[in-house]
């Protein structure tokens, strides 16, 4: 065997061995995350059956049923005012979790940043604890601020403020400040991360050359640190829109996000289908989201850690 | 000392920051708090008491529960980990080669899904096995944990292993040792510590998993969330909170170790 | 030095290392062959990039050739992966295992052959009193000096008695003091113990010291291979000359060659003795180079060269003359301080160059 051949035969026999220790991990992950999703598609082409599950008969019903509804009697198409809603009010909130989240996460990122070296750890413990906790405990604790026999509006009473109990819970409000509770930490960490290799120095220049301190954060701070600020959003959407236990635990199942629509479908609507059809629909906004994000990360370095 | 001025300085931030802590915790603690109130409405104080711990300890449903979310949390943790380790040690340390970039993506699209959506397609790929093989075991929960612990367990492994370079495993086969002895000598011993985070990670994060789970389980394979899912949207038991506030100290103690294993080798 | 009249210990032929392709090119060996024999102290010098770790890599098996050959005692070393090379190495960063003491270290290669317990303890505490660290052999590598790393990392390669021994710039990271007690310990040990080292470095004075032979390097090509002195005093290329110590190009002109001496003709007019490299028969221009400390300073009449002294450093054992020739060169005499010497030759002074036989090298570009 020439020299050439033999290094050629040794790489390709590296290249091998890494595709066979990393086959486990790929499979595990095609059976029971990424192939599945491919058998949704499927489904939302399908009719539903009768006591749930599906007809093998093709059928773009579902699809038109994620938007529209037929009259039952002309058998018109209209505007399904329901799911509307339901996808408004999920874009909807998960658009201002993502802003409120930016608003308290970007200045305790900042905050945790600068702390003395020796500190820092200590801060980022505090902010990991609550990410993780139980997800449902979390949600579960706001309950219990928020209702109307909860801490908020007791102690609203006992101070004259209010009358009667605000009713925050199974309203829009509710389901946000759940998933704001529940996601801050997960902006919070990504513009830490950028904010950490912050050189401050660059701030002294700032001011060196007369900014002020809303200049300086605007003109220097900011666009630094945006790729951790775009990442956090990114973190923070995607659940938001999918989000499932906020809704059901803090909407009361009235105010429907996407999920439980199409938790309804696999129950009591028997609508397998459309089920399928409308995780789809989600998958396809969270796609955008992601494309914008790698679009607006461009240079950044796009691998994760 | 009084007007120096500092550089990092910004108005307001450290207010909101401070904000957000306390916001953070407040819930949390309101809720253990009342886990040790006698009192059965969750509006009045009747004092300190354990009898709600009792009570979920005398639940039969919550022990079960339990047990089960434990038992599916160390196979899918075990399980993620070892599978993880694997393919970590199969993306890192190389030159870029055809398929890796598709492994990472791969790797990690568990993450990159809502868990709604991960949910329903398991629901109906499982369902559409139930039918064929009959079999309604335990075994979709544990894959389907397995599969989302993977990218959890994989991280700590990876960044620990991209700060190995090659050159200690290059002189123990200098020095005769075989790629296999090298490994169990020299990679494993170095990676442990990474491994045995991504271990705890992945037994976190599927004790935590509720959403996945509620539309995986079958009927009586209630985990510890989706029971408690379940109690909530009942209504509301203080027992609930005690059941929170232990499953709290659990994972508040694996994380705090996981924090100090950290800092231990800085 | 009496040519020894060992084996090959290792067989280079035609090796080339190549990366990338098209633009991005580029040989990190081109074409190298050289012949290192059983117990000799041979050294590869160069600067940083010139392949030399490159070519110890590929001898230890890290690393593949891209063409070529590299013989063990006569037999293809290429089949065997590195942990079945008698071959040790002792890397520049020492690569000392972290979770593993001193002992462990030492003895992992014997471990890893086989070798029963009593065996690698005993082996380990010879090693231990070679290197002279039996105190610390309990501790863990972390915890002791560079100077002392470096020493178990030499015992941890030399436990297993490979037939060979790399040494990738070994001492690179020890201050100087430490660097020269370092330099007398490594050929103490290669004497006794006999085994073929096989030595990296950039440091030409530290090849110089510790060598049999020298091969220098540069871009990937072996430019010339020869015991230290004759590399210093017949350097074949400019490139080895001007690594190699202090050097005086001058261009020249061959009058007649006979056998390996030439006479040639300076720009002054003189015609003066040079040698010639093997296998060389130049004719026409040429460079060569004389060593500072070869030309002597005399009176500017009948010498062979002529010029102005521009500037005397004085550097305790040695003076060193900056010379402008009258054809225009820079020239630079070394002559040591002798006691009670007055200097004749201050700055601005006409002065003359004698070169004596055997003081001018012919190099090939």
């Amino acid at each position: 065997m020439s020299a050439a051949e033999r290094l050629r035969e040794h790489e390709k026999r590296d290249i091998r061995n890494r595709w066979l220790l990393s086959a486990p991990a790929l499979l595990i992950i095609l059976f029971a995350a990424t192939g599945p999703l491919l058998i949704v598609l499927a489904y939302s082409f399908l009719t539903p059956g009768q006591y749930g599950d599906v007809e093998w008969k093709l059928s773009g019903e579902a699809w038109t049923s994620v938007f529209l509804e037929r009259d039952i009697f002309d058998d018109t198409l209209s505007l399904a005012d329901a799911h509307v809603t339901i996808f408004w009010r999920s874009v909807k909130l998960a658009l201002m979790t993502t802003a409120a989240t930016l608003i308290l996460g970007f200045p305790t990122a900042y905050f945790i940043a600068t702390r003395p070296e020796n500190k820092r750890d200590l801060w980022l413990f505090l902010i990991t604890i609550p990410f993780w906790t139980n997800l449902l405990i979390r949600t579960f604790a706001v309950l219990q601020i928020i209702r109307n026999e909860g801490i908020f509006n007791t102690v609203l009473i006992k101070l004259g403020i209010v009358d009667a109990p605000l009713q925050i819970l199974f309203t829009d409000t509710a389901i946000m400040l759940g998933m704001v509770y529940v996601y801050l930490p997960l902006m919070v960490l990504p513009i830490y991360a950028s904010m950490e290799k912050l050189d401050f120095r660059l701030l002294e220049a700032g001011y060196d050359l007369y900014a002020t301190r809303f200049a300086v954060l605007r003109r220097i701070i900011f666009p630094l640190v945006k790729p951790g600020v775009i990442a956090g959003s990114i973190l923070v959407f995607i659940p938001a829109i999918g989000s499932y236990v906020a809704p059901s635990v803090l909407g009361g199942g009235k105010n429907m996000m996407l999920a439980n629509l199409i938790e309804l479908q696999f129950g009591q609507g028997r609508n397998w289908p459309l089920g399928a059809a409308l995780s789809i629909a989600v998958m396809v906004i969270v796609m955008i989201a992601l494309l914008l994000y790698v679009r607006n990360a461009g240079t950044a370095e796009t691998r994760h850690g | 000392m009084a007007d120096r001025f500092s550089v990092r300085h910004q108005p307001g931030f450290t207010a909101i920051a401070a904000t957000c802590f306390v916001l953070l915790y407040f819930p949390i603690v309101v809720l253990v708090v009342y886990a040790f109130n006698a009192a059965t409405s969750t509006s009045a104080w009747g004092g300190l008491s354990l009898k709600w711990f009792v009570s979920a300890w005398n639940n039969d449903a919550v022990i079960e529960a339990s047990i089960r979310s434990l038992q599916i949390g160390a196979v899918a943790a075990v399980l993620s980990t070892a599978v993880a380790t694997m393919a970590a040690l199969a993306t890192t340390r190389t030159p870029p080669y055809p398929g890796l970039t598709f492994k990472y993506a791969a790797i990690n699209q568990p993450l990159m899904v809502p868990e709604i959506v991960t949910g329903v397609a398991l629901l109906i790929f499982f369902s559409r096995i139930k039918i064929f093989t009959g079999y309604t075991g335990l075994g979709y929960l544990i894959a389907a944990h397995t599969a989302f612990c993977i990218p959890f367990a994989y991280l700590p492994i990876r960044a620990r292993l991209e700060t190995m370079d090659l050159t200690l495993e290059r002189a123990a086969a200098d020095l005769y040792a075989t790629p296999w002895k090298t490994f169990r000598r020299v990679t494993l011993p170095l990676l442990w510590p990474a491994i045995l985070a991504g271990l705890m990670l992945a037994f976190v994060i599927s004790l935590d998993d509720v959403v996945i789970t509620e539309f995986v389980k079958s009927g009586g394979q209630d985990t510890l969330p989706t029971y408690m899912l379940g109690q909530i949207r009942r209504g509301i038991t203080p027992e609930i909170n005690a059941i929170s506030t232990v499953f709290l100290l659990l994972s508040v103690a694996i994380v705090t170790l996981f924090f100090f294993m950290s800092r231990k080798r800085e | 030095m009496p040519e020894k009249p060992d084996r090959n210990a290792i067989e280079v032929r035609n090796v080339s290392k190549i990366f990338g392709s098209g633009d991005a090119r580029f040989a990190a060996l081109d074409r190298v062959s050289v012949n290192i024999r059983e117990n000799e102290f041979f050294t590869l010098l160069g600067p940083s990039g010139c392949g030399k770790t490159t070519l110890l890599r590929l001898i230890a098996g890290f690393d593949f050739p891209t063409e070529g050959e590299i013989l063990l005692y006569g037999d293809d070393i290429a089949p065997l992966p590195p942990f079945k090379r008698p071959v040790n190495t002792v890397f520049q960063s020492y690569a000392l295992f972290p979770h593993m003491t001193v002992a462990e270290n030492i003895g992992f290669g014997l471990e890893m052959l086989g070798k029963p317990k009593a065996e690698v303890e005993a082996r380990v505490a010879q090693m231990l009193k070679l290197v002279r660290m039996e105190q610390l052999a309990g501790r863990r590598t972390s915890q002791i000096s560079g100077g002392q790393q470096q020493r178990v990392a030499l015992a941890r390669a030399l436990a297993p008695q490979p037939k060979v021994l790399l040494l990738d710039e070994p001492l690179s990271a020890l201050d100087y003091k430490l660097r020269k007690d370092m330099q007398i310990e490594l050929k103490t040990l290669q004497l006794e113990t006999g085994i073929t080292f096989i030595f990296v470095t950039h440091d030409q004075e530290e090849a110089l010291t510790m060598s049999d032979r020298i091969a220098v390097m540069s871009a990937g090509k072996i430019l010339q291979v020869g015991s230290p002195r004759d590399i210093y005093d017949r350097p074949a290329e400019r490139f080895v000359a001007d690594f190699i110590g202090e050097s005086n190009f001058l261009p020249a002109s061959v009058v007649s060659t006979a056998g390996n001496l030439a006479t040639v003709r300076l720009a002054s007019g003189a015609e003066i003795p040079a040698s010639l490299p093997d296998g060389f028969a130049p004719k026409g221009n040429v460079s060569i180079v004389i060593r500072p400390e070869h030309a002597q300073l005399s009176r500017p009449e009948g010498a062979a060269l002529a010029g102005t002294v521009e500037n005397v450093v004085y550097l305790g054992t040695d003076t060193h003359f900056h010379l402008r020739l009258d054809s225009g060169e820079p020239f630079i005499v070394r002559r040591q301080n002798a006691r009670g010497h007055t200097d004749r030759f201050a700055a601005g002074s006409q002065v003359g160059l004698l070169i004596p036989a055997d003081s001018a090298q012919i190099l090939k570009d």
